[in-house]
């Protein structure tokens, strides 16, 4: 029999967006599927060694914030100083209470489970990056690559 | 409380980690031996069967007492 494929698109760098891609992939891995991700523009972020990533809660209604000051807080509020950090730093510590996996622990869950990193090699060098910033075991390509995947894949998406 | 070759505890770890480390200890294991997992994760219930289903393994029991889920896995 042969395997199933998940063919997945990371577009995001913050650290709740960080989440779906790498759980799913992880998940579809021990399900036994053949699994492929393309990192592209802000999702590069996802494979730095040194990842910091940031939630901010800017522009954001849906994030749930503590004492419930997403009802009372005016959002302009979220664009002082200090408050993305706190409220990175913060989310990091409830994710830790709760047994919540971390991203880097997911990451290299993923690669354990032989899942095929790509970085976008367009994004890569339209932001400058180097390849020395990147984990190692990762592939730089094009969505022709991407599709080479995606095209035989059973489930496709973009996150 | 059935028989089991191995135990892994997955009590205070959220989804996806028992799941993912449960698969980690059955693919050490033989065919036929079975797996006990212990997870607090409510999630984990509809969780284990579905792995179980598309994994082809055999989930023999699903238990919860005292907020505390017990599976017991034959690998297949």
């Amino acid at each position: 029999m042969s395997k199933k494929k998940l063919a997945l698109i990371a577009t995001k760098g913050t650290l709740d967006w960080a989440y779906p891609p790498f759980i799913l992939a992880s998940t579809a891995a021990a399900l036994d599927y053949e699994v492929q991700i393309f990192f592209t523009f802000y999702g590069l972020q996802l494979l730095k060694k040194d990842m910091n990533l940031k939630v901010s809660p800017l522009g954001n209604p849906g994030m749930p914030m503590p004492m419930g000051m997403d009802s009372w807080m005016p959002n302009i509020v979220t664009a002082l100083p200090g408050m993305e950090a706190m409220m990175s730093s913060m989310m990091k510590s409830k994710m830790k209470s709760k047994g919540v996996a971390s991203v880097a622990e997911l990451r290299d869950l993923c690669l354990e489970a032989e899942v095929r990193l790509i970085a976008c090699q367009m994004t890569v060098d339209l932001f400058d990056m180097q390849q020395s910033e990147f984990i190692d075991g990762i592939d730089y390509a094009g969505a022709a690559t991407f599709f080479e995947f995606a095209g035989e894949s059973d489930i496709s998406l973009f996150i | 409380m059935s028989e089991y070759t191995e135990k892994f505890d997955a009590t205070g770890l959220n989804c996806p980690l028992p799941i993912l480390r449960s698969k980690k200890v059955l693919t050490k294991m033989n065919s036929g031996e079975v797996l006990y997992v212990i997870s607090t994760d409510s999630g984990s219930v509809k969780d284990f069967d579905a792995f179980c289903k598309q994994t082809g393994n055999e989930l023999l029991e699903s238990t919860e007492t005292d907020g505390k889920y017990h599976y017991y896995i034959k690998k297949s």
